[in-house]
């Protein structure tokens, strides 16, 4: 526990840790003092004066330095001659704060008439209107009227793209800033993009952006959230509708491991007078994305009212789908499945554990087998050792040891970036092992570099850091690996783990960064990786696309559920319209085990049905079990057969309790964006090394190193990719790079290759185009080809000829 | 008692040949008073453009719930009123409608008014959805109608600059 400070706040009797701001502090009492700079989640700077307070302090006697008393005994305290900033002032014993009398409020009353000068009168037209700091303080605390002269207000542009018209995400209105530095300060000092600052100064100062392209962070939305005013906003939303008109459901991003909580934004559209998604807002979850959401999250939605959705089964006649129903199909399917004698089935880490559950339901009652469609290994061990419950990188700091190895977070899971990012500058020793340079090498402690294969040994030459760390956290992801690469890393790891005794307690064991959503909820279903499409008479493909990855189908029959009609789709039999994440209920386990509920924002597109009921339709006309009523009916079926899972129940993910810092809620304190969270933080589950199983250090060999001659090509991850559930969303497509390979300059040169230019890639006697990078990145021997850009799809390390074109 | 029936009659004959109060409706039609709350119109600017903005506010004062409101942005190439913003989707549902006028005081730019017309019979639930084509009158006669063409930089600010009401 650390010290606590005494203090009185308006006659209320406060206690608060040492250093704790008097902001902080008193709205831990429930006194809202007003602030537009200030945000619990960055450093103060004192800017914008609205905190002002009276502070009085004990007096001391000079010479003594002895506590002054007055006639009663006790202490005598000496108020200062102005007002100090409460965001700035850290409490201190026996200090008087005066946050009500007239001083203060004459104070505030001022504060807001001086940022109103020039503010315009456009609250009507603002996309802020209605969840808007300067709106509510200025009902709360201002003066009614002005005295400054109307026509007198400055104006400058309103339309303002932070970079080109084109690629801009974010707009700045110049004339409604009122220069309180909150993106400014998100960007340097939470997202670590410098690429925003303040220019000019004074009436003319303006927010401008350095970067090309434009506000080139992967955290840009966030600023618009933090922006206390209407100054900046999303070219997603821009007046998109007005904040009280939408409805709020829970959900969770489907595009990385992470899970972060969101707020899914909807409002019947005036053109297709369906429920459509207007926007997509951070949930508060402070164990999982706090209050921050990365632009792909953010943006990245648009998939799900993609005209080129599935709307009706599918059902392949003289080689060509043809539209049919429900009935017709499944009794297809089910005559299929009778008459066959080997069945599997593939799925993708999209699908809801509800989905993977019915899947694997379905397959164990015909003998058949299902496999996850992905490169990466290791879910066993997360089972095992991973990282223990109350597992928080926000609460991490010194005296933790994070190791990150074989993966480019920003990238594969953009908000542990962040806060892993964010844990080294609070002092945690960071260790980043990768075979190329990523972005958080900036803030790690130690840099550790190996060659492509050589993973393994790198992390066993990490245990004497390990072994000296007090907590140990190590993220393993599978840049430039494969399947069978990433197991064996994944087992280093937790050998790593298991000797140095770093398991079994919160903040201290092993994280998978997954390519996907849920596929650490595939595994606790139990559904893992395999050899992927062995040949059997029906196979039953769900949110997966191995065609697209270059796989081929090798069964005699092919049922493919799906949001699109992707390369397998076209190639199978039947075709079955599945719902996006925003139609339907489920559950993600996130990279953390965190199982999180999300939940209906959207009515369904056309005649699509989740997963987990097509599933479960097919096994009644099976003659199995009738499908369940609900996703939650679901749920607790896994409740009582999944491992680990018992206890869990669609009520209990659905329980929040109060954090801090207190953001969204109806009090003016940090009114705004919508980030409370009234839905459900979601519960981890235990790992075996909680319960006290033991584990057994199972000693992995070293990847095979490649031979020097030719170029090896490795797959890496890029965060905007081409991928079915983000192409659609148009606004991002020009911050979305076409295919392209990573080149050393060495091998460039050999190759006579320049940055820029147009080569081919030959993998596996396939050709592809791309464009060749020269940039620093890769090793030398080494191509990074990164995946799901329309290149080459890479299992693991492969060998590639790079040619000029 | 016959006296009784006499005055009675005396009384029903004297109305025979007073000059009716009855008005024709509808070959003949009384006028409105001036404050009379009937069907909604959007007003223009006498250079054409529409008044409103799309800021959804009207919606949001109804306690009938009756009116719709889609914004989107204005460009110079493609003006509909000053500003950023225009309503691309106006509706109003007159069967909820209670005509109480409260969208006409929370209107920032006097865009909507309750005129006069009170005709409004529908034979179908759609009918009754008033668009923003039904709502918005014709441009002035020597405007143009929206979208306008504009020059940039002329018409960038929303909301007309009030005049001091004190």
């Amino acid at each position: 526990m650390p010290d606590l400070v005494k203090l009185r706040i308006d006659d209320v009797e406060v206690q608060a840790p040492k250093g704790t701001l008097v902001a902080d502090a008193a709205k831990r009492v429930g006194n809202d003092i007003p602030v537009f700079c200030y945000h619990p989640k960055m450093p103060p700077v004192g800017m914008c004066r609205m905190c002002l307070v009276e502070v009085g302090r004990v007096q001391r006697d000079r010479a003594t330095g002895q506590v002054m008393t007055d006639e009663n005994g006790s202490p005598k305290i000496a108020y200062a001659p102005k007002l100090e900033t409460a965001c700035t002032v850290p409490v201190e014993e026996g200090m008087h704060v005066r946050t009500a009398n007239g001083k203060v409020k004459a104070a505030r009353s001022n504060v807001v008439e001086f940022l109103l000068t020039s503010h315009p009168l456009d609250c009507p037209i603002c996309d802020k209107g209605g969840e808007c700091p300067l709106q509510n303080l200025t009902m709360r605390h201002g003066p009614g009227a002005s005295r400054f002269i109307y026509s007198e207000k400055i104006h400058f542009d309103k339309h303002v793209p932070l970079g080109s018209e084109d690629d801009a995400l974010i707009y700045l209105d110049r004339e409604r800033c009122i220069q309180c530095a909150r993106c400014v300060r998100f960007s340097d000092e939470i997202a670590g993009d410098p690429v925003i600052g303040f220019f000019e100064r004074g009436r003319k100062l303006e927010i401008v952006t350095f970067s090309e392209p434009g506000f080139d962070s992967k955290f840009s939305g966030n600023t618009t959230d933090l922006c206390p005013v209407g100054a900046l906003t999303t070219a997603d939303f821009r007046f998109g509708a007005r904040p009280w008109e939408l409805t709020h459901s829970a959900s969770i991003c489907p595009h990385c491991p992470v899970g972060c909580n969101l707020h899914l934004n909807t409002r019947r559209s005036g053109v297709s007078g369906k429920t459509a998604i207007k926007r997509v807002m951070p949930r508060q979850n402070e164990q999982v994305n706090e209050i921050w959401i990365c632009d792909k999250g953010r943006f990245g939605h648009h998939f799900t009212a993609s005209a080129d959705r599935l709307t009706t089964p599918l059902i392949k006649k003289n080689g060509k789908l043809e539209e049919a129903s429900w009935d017709e199909a499944l009794d297809l399917i089910a005559a299929k499945m009778k008459t066959a004698s080997t069945l599997s089935a593939l799925a993708g880490g999209r699908l809801s554990n509800e989905d993977l559950f019915m899947l694997i339901e379905l397959m164990d009652e015909r003998g058949g087998r299902a496999q996850l469609h992905s490169r990466m290994g290791g879910g066993d061990l997360i089972q095992k050792v991973g990282v223990g419950v109350g597992a928080n990188f926000g609460a991490m700091g010194t005296g933790a040891t994070i190791i990150v190895a074989a993966s480019d977070l920003e990238e594969e899971a953009p908000i542990w970036w962040l806060r892993v990012k964010q844990a080294a500058q609070r002092g945690a020793t960071l260790i980043v092992a990768n075979a190329r340079p990523t972005k958080l090498d900036k803030y790690a402690t130690h840099k550790v570099r190996y060659a492509y294969g050589d993973e393994v040994n790198a992390v066993n030459g990490l245990a004497g850091h390990a072994a000296k760390a007090e907590n140990l956290v190590i993220m393993f992801g599978s840049d430039g690996l494969g399947l069978t690469a990433s197991t064996a890393l994944a087992q280093a790891c937790a050998n790593l783990l298991v000797s140095t005794k770093h398991v079994g307690k919160p903040n201290n064991g092993l994280i998978a960064v997954w390519p996907r959503a849920n596929d650490q909820g595939a595994w606790d279903m139990g559904i893992a990786p395999g050899d992927e499409v062995a040949a059997s008479d029906v196979m039953i493909v769900a949110a997966a696309d191995p065609v697209g990855d270059g796989l081929e189908l090798r069964s005699g029959f092919t049922v493919v559920s799906e949001l699109f009609l992707t390369a397998t789709a076209r190639a199978a039999d039947v075709v079955l319209p599945a719902q996006a994440f925003t139609e339907r209920e489920g559950t993600f386990t996130n990279g953390e085990r965190r199982v999180q509920r999300f939940y209906p924002a959207a009515p369904p597109v056309g005649q699509s049905k989740p997963d987990w009921q097509i599933f479960a339709l097919i096994g009644e006309r099976l003659g199995y079990a009738k499908t369940k009523t609900s996703a939650a009916a679901v749920f607790a079926e896994i409740a009582k057969t999944a491992p680990r899972y018992e206890g869990l129940s669609y009520q209990k993910l659905a329980q929040v309790e109060k954090q801090f810092p207190d953001v969204g809620g109806a009090d003016l304190y940090y009114g705004g964006a919508a980030f409370e969270n009234t839905s459900g933080l979601g519960m981890q589950t235990p790992t075996m090394a909680e319960r006290g199983e033991g584990f057994a250090v199972n000693h992995v060999a070293n990847g095979r190193r490649h031979p020097g001659d030719g170029l090896i090509a490795v797959p890496t991850t890029v965060l905007y990719d081409r991928g079915a559930t983000f192409a659609p969303s148009e606004l991002m497509r020009p911050r979305t790079p076409k295919a392209y390979v990573e080149l050393n300059s060495a091998d460039a040169a050999k190759l006579g290759i320049a940055d820029g230019e147009a080569v081919a890639l030959l993998v596996n006697g396939k050709e592809t185009p791309a464009v060749c990078r020269v940039n620093g990145r890769a090793p030398e021997g080494v191509a990074l080809v990164p995946q799901s850009l329309g290149g080459p799809q890479l299992n693991g390390a492969t060998s590639v000829a790079v040619k000029k074109v | 008692m016959f006296i009784e029936i006499i005055k009675g009659m005396a009384t029903t004959f004297k109305h025979v040949f007073e000059e009716p109060i009855t008005i024709q409706y509808p070959e003949e039609r009384r006028p409105t008073r001036e404050r009379y709350k009937g069907r909604h119109e959007l007003k223009r600017y006498d250079n054409g453009l529409e008044k409103c903005i799309g800021c959804a506010l009207c919606a949001a004062a109804c306690p009938a719930d009756a009116i719709f409101v889609e914004a989107a942005e204005n460009t110079d190439d493609e003006r509909y009123s000053p500003g950023e913003r225009y309503a691309r989707v106006y509706e109003i549902n007159m069967l909820r409608c209670i005509f109480c006028g409260y969208c006409e005081d929370a209107c920032p730019t006097e865009a909507i008014v309750l005129e006069s017309n009170y005709e409004l019979s529908y034979t179908t639930r759609e009918s009754a959805i008033f668009t923003k084509d039904r709502l918005i009158v014709p441009a002035p006669p020597n405007a143009q109608a929206t979208p306008q063409k504009v020059e940039p930089g002329k018409f960038n600010r929303s909301i007309p600059d009030m005049k001091d009401p004190a």
